[in-house]
């Protein structure tokens, strides 16, 4: 019987449980330096002095170090298109950028005395003035990098056609705020550096060790074997560790200007401006159709916030831009963007990165269309999805989707949640006046998953010393559980159980070469290249036992059950992976297949997500009672681990459409910079979440898996949100802009009820 | 100054700092890293240890303030080998994933079942309100705790 779609207890959990992991702080490194650094209270000003003196004689301090000292190059973006005159100091050099900018660093030989001697360090700034939002430094009235000319990281503009929305009878056009808003990982940026001898040993709070050590050593200009990057275990990262940070890539120069190992791990009010925000778009939709729902053309332009230094959120618009039409079959569709540099905290992915923007853009332009049609918001999503015998679907901005059943995915996810029921109940508290209304979201998404970066992942199989079984892997887990997968994918193979197989991950001097985790690309590159190692293991040992039983290679099977090879038909007579193992003696290629997968793409998970909420018309207070969430990712290799995803990007999609927002005030400050002002959500303010199962396995890859880490949230966002909008609609309301504070809300109720008094 | 503690059962003198935070106690000084910090302003429970059997955020108590106290963190709920009935639970129910909310995300979970009798869904998500979990939505932890809740074991810890 296959393991493959059981719900296997996590085997990552005891440790977890009662010792706790050991993540970067935990570590015990002999020797070590403590690193704290001190970061800019300015959002744009001159360096105009630094004065060390005084911290210089603080307890414990060893060194300080500024911009001045450090001779490393600035860290450029690394993405096509980024001006290089926007690469990021290592410590800001002449110009700080952004509140929480590292301008400084103290060495001490513990920890609270850093913190001190931090205190104690006088920066001199000569104010410049700051430009906030996107849109305003398009003006380019305020410019970060003068020598540039502009604010423009990246430009992305494609021609539009004046005659675009000709023949509709209806357009509908709106500017969408899609918020900035903090990854908020539970465990900050942590890491240590140690050299021995000529080589840097790195630990990194990190999801892919194997770019982190490309950066180092590129950084640094070193040949790549000199640098070992480990990940150890890491506590949450969301995108928003996928690179290296200044404060990680300066930590080996640090331990050599020291001669001792530095450890560093930052606050969380530090990582609150200093770890890269996601999301950050300015949107303008504009939809048209007929008035019998029908839509025939569809424009998506973004301004992109980047933040102070442009990275990963520079490229967000282009993983937009491959999702724009989500999952509706639109003939005419056009998309253009920008990326801004602005003096905040530099953007990076965040659990998405891009899709939910993409997503929250044109599911809400559907609502808007609906509305102006007077038409069911579920009923004008059936009208326009992509019909099922059209896949594989080439859409209007060339992504090319694999395979789906959108309308089915629509359809299961109202009859979960009792949609009609539902809209009944919501006419009768309105006929009735409740002040306590109740609003239904429906949202439709398709997303890419493996879509950024080669799609395929290394993996190593190899079989011990008695028959025992090791796993090798490029992806990077911190959460995800591949530990239990890639085993049970192992195991399923191998016929040798799960305890039996080790498991080895994040350390780049123990795996070749990663990809790491992100993108929701594991399982269908990570977890498919161990499924394709295994297999090609149990043939190279069919091969060995063939010769052991004296028969032929094609006759010989292996009886999973036992984990023994023996000839077909006779089974008395067989080999065990022990004895296999015993027999390869020496032989170290015998029972050893490194590999690396090659899936023919990127996959597309879809779904549909119903979300109910109560508001309560004289506070503006929003309670999320229901979220019904469909989440069709192919095969299911571990359903315990699926759900969990789906659990979690479901949240952070709720948090995004009614809590969290990263908020500064004019002058760049920022005003969300711990987690008492920042409303990172809690277990309060959501509901428990009903799934529905549904499976199209995808053509793309021998699992017949596609990504499951983010579609969660790209679901919910916009279906959280439209109920919102919902709830109000009677009183006129269209839009309200996330996230859907009892402030906004009560202000969009008010403004309702003012212009109907009129 | 001095302070003597009781930590998971184990009789401890330590010479401390009078601003040292329990947790940094916990963790720099005995060496138990099984709690963990998540934010400086007491908003995540990551921190969270029983304290003479009450759940409290160790970066909110000064260790000095716990001398003569007993306290015990996730390494001393059952020890290295077995679990706590909460503990069977979070693996049970996936009630975990990068692990980093989780000995805290128990001890609070503990020390709630010991505190309220009838534990319902809304009971265990206001009693873990202080408690941030980033990957789980708290959907699993929900589940786990009411299931640890009625485990006959409860009174274990």
């Amino acid at each position: 019987m296959s393991i493959l779609g059981n719900r296997v207890q996590r085997r990552e959990d005891p440790k977890f449980l009662t010792t706790g992991g050991v993540y970067g702080d935990d570590l015990k490194i002999e020797g070590a330096l403590w690193a704290t650094f001190v970061r800019s209270t300015m959002a744009h000003a001159r360096l105009t002095s630094l004065d060390v003196t005084e911290a210089r004689n603080r307890p414990g301090v060893v060194a300080i170090y500024t911009g001045e000292d450090v001779d490393l190059p600035p860290v450029p973006a690394g993405l096509p298109g980024v001006p290089d005159v926007m690469a990021r100091p290592v410590l800001a050099k002449g110009v700080v950028r952004f509140v929480g900018e590292a301008v400084a660093v103290v060495l001490t030989e513990e920890r609270y005395q850093g913190e001190d001697a931090a205190e104690s360090v006088f920066v001199d700034y000569e104010p410049l003035p700051a430009v906030v939002d996107p849109v305003s430094a398009l003006t380019g009235d305020v410019l970060l990098f003068p020598e540039h000319g502009s604010n423009v990281a990246v430009p992305m503009n494609e021609p539009q056609a004046e005659d675009f929305f000709d023949g509709c009878e209806v357009v509908v056009r709106h500017r969408l705020i899609n918020q900035r808003v903090a990854p908020c990982p539970l465990e900050v940026r942590s890491g240590a550096a140690m050299w021995e001898g000529d080589r840097v040993i790195q630990y990194a709070s990190n999801q892919a060790p194997h770019g982190a050590k490309a950066a180092i050593a590129g950084l640094y200009g070193l040949e790549a074997d000199r640098v070992r990057v480990i990940a150890p275990d890491v506590g949450g990262g969301f995108g928003a560790k996928i690179g290296l940070y200044v404060e990680d890539l300066i930590l080996p120069w640090l331990a050599k200007a020291a001669g001792r190992p530095v450890h560093w791990t930052e606050t969380r009010s530090e990582s609150m401006l200093a770890l890269g925000h996601g999301r950050a778009q300015v949107q303008d939709v504009a939809i048209g159709g007929s008035r019998d729902g029908k839509v025939e053309a569809y424009r998506l332009e973004v301004v992109q916030d980047a933040g102070a230094y442009p990275s990963l959120g520079s490229f967000l618009p282009a993983l937009t831009r491959l999702m724009t039409s989500g999952t509706y079959d639109i003939p005419k569709v056009e998309f253009s963007a920008a990326s801004m540099v602005t003096n905040t905290t530099p953007t990076v992915a965040y659990r998405g990165a891009g899709r939910p923007e993409a997503t929250a853009a044109i599911e809400r332009a559907m609502d808007l269309f609906a509305a102006e049609i007077g038409m069911d918001p579920a009923e004008v999503r059936k009208r326009n999805v992509v019909a099922n015998d059209k896949f594989p679907f080439t859409t209007p901005t060339g992504t090319v989707y694999d395979i789906g059943d959108y309308g089915g995915a629509i359809d299961l996810a109202l009859q979960a949640s009792d949609y009609q029921a539902l809209r009944a109940e919501q006419a009768t508290r309105r006929s009735s006046g409740d002040t306590t209304q109740i609003g239904i979201g429906v949202s439709s998404y398709v997303e890419i998953t493996n879509g950024a970066g080669p799609p395929g992942e290394y993996a190593k199989v190899e079989i011990l010393p008695g028959g025992k079984a090791r796993v090798y892997t490029g992806t990077s887990p911190h959460g995800q559980g591949h530990e239990t997968a890639w085993t049970m994918l192992a195991s399923e193979q191998l016929g040798i159980p799960m305890e039996d197989i080790e498991f080895v991950a994040n350390d780049t001097d123990l795996v070749p070469e990663g990809g790491g985790t992100m993108g929701s690309r594991s399982l269908q590159s990570g977890g498919l290249a161990v499924h394709e190692a295994s297999i090609a293991l149990v043939d190279k040992a069919a091969k060995l036992a063939a010769e052991l039983l004296e028969a032929n290679a094609d006759d010989v099977v292996l009886d999973k059950v036992g984990g023994r090879f023996h000839v077909a038909g006779t089974p008395a007579v067989g080999r065990s992976w022990a004895e296999l193992a015993e027999a390869a003696g020496d032989d170290g290629d015998a029972l050893v297949v490194a590999h690396s997968s090659s899936p023919a793409g990127p996959t597309f998970p879809f779904g549909a997500h119903v979300a109910v909420v109560e508001v309560d018309t004289d506070t503006g207070r929003v309670k999320l009672t229901r979220l019904v969430a469909v989440d069709d990712a192919g095969t299911i290799v571990n359903p315990l681990l699926a759900e969990g995803q789906r659990h979690g990007g479901l949240a952070q999609g709720a948090a995004q459409a009614l809590m969290e927002e990263v908020r500064y005030d004019d002058d760049g400050n920022p005003v969300t910079s711990n987690l008492a002002d920042y409303a990172m959500i809690s277990a309060t303010e959501l509901p428990s979440f009903e799934l529905v199962a549904m499976a199209t396995p995808t053509p793309i890859n021998a699992l017949g898996a596609k990504g499951i880490g983010e579609s969660g949230t790209i679901g919910s966002t916009p279906a959280v949100q439209s109920a919102v909008v919902d709830a109000l609609a009677h009183l006129g309301v269209r839009h309200i802009d996330m996230p859907a504070t009892p402030e906004r809300v009560w202000r969009a109720v008010a403004a309702a009820q003012s212009t109907a008094a009129e | 100054m001095k302070i003597t503690t009781t930590v998971n059962g184990e009789q401890r003198d330590s010479e401390v700092e009078p601003r040292l935070l329990l947790v940094h106690y916990l963790r720099d000084v005995l060496g138990l890293t099984g709690t963990n910090v998540g934010c400086d302003t007491s908003s995540c429970g990551a921190c969270t240890v029983l304290l003479d059997g009450e759940s409290v955020k160790s970066c909110t108590v000064l260790a000095a303030q716990a001398d003569g106290s007993s306290i015990t963190t996730i390494e001393g709920l059952a020890g290295p080998d077995r679990m706590h009935p909460v503990q069977e639970a979070f693996q049970e129910h996936h009630g975990l994933q990068c692990g980093y909310c989780t000995p805290g995300m128990v001890m609070a979970a503990v020390s709630l079942i010991e505190e309220v009798p009838d534990l319902d869904e809304a009971k265990v998500r206001e009693g873990l309100e202080g408690n941030l979990c980033r990957c789980t939505g708290y959907h699993n932890i929900v589940k786990a705790v009411l299931a640890a809740a009625k485990t006959p074991a409860r009174s274990a810890s």
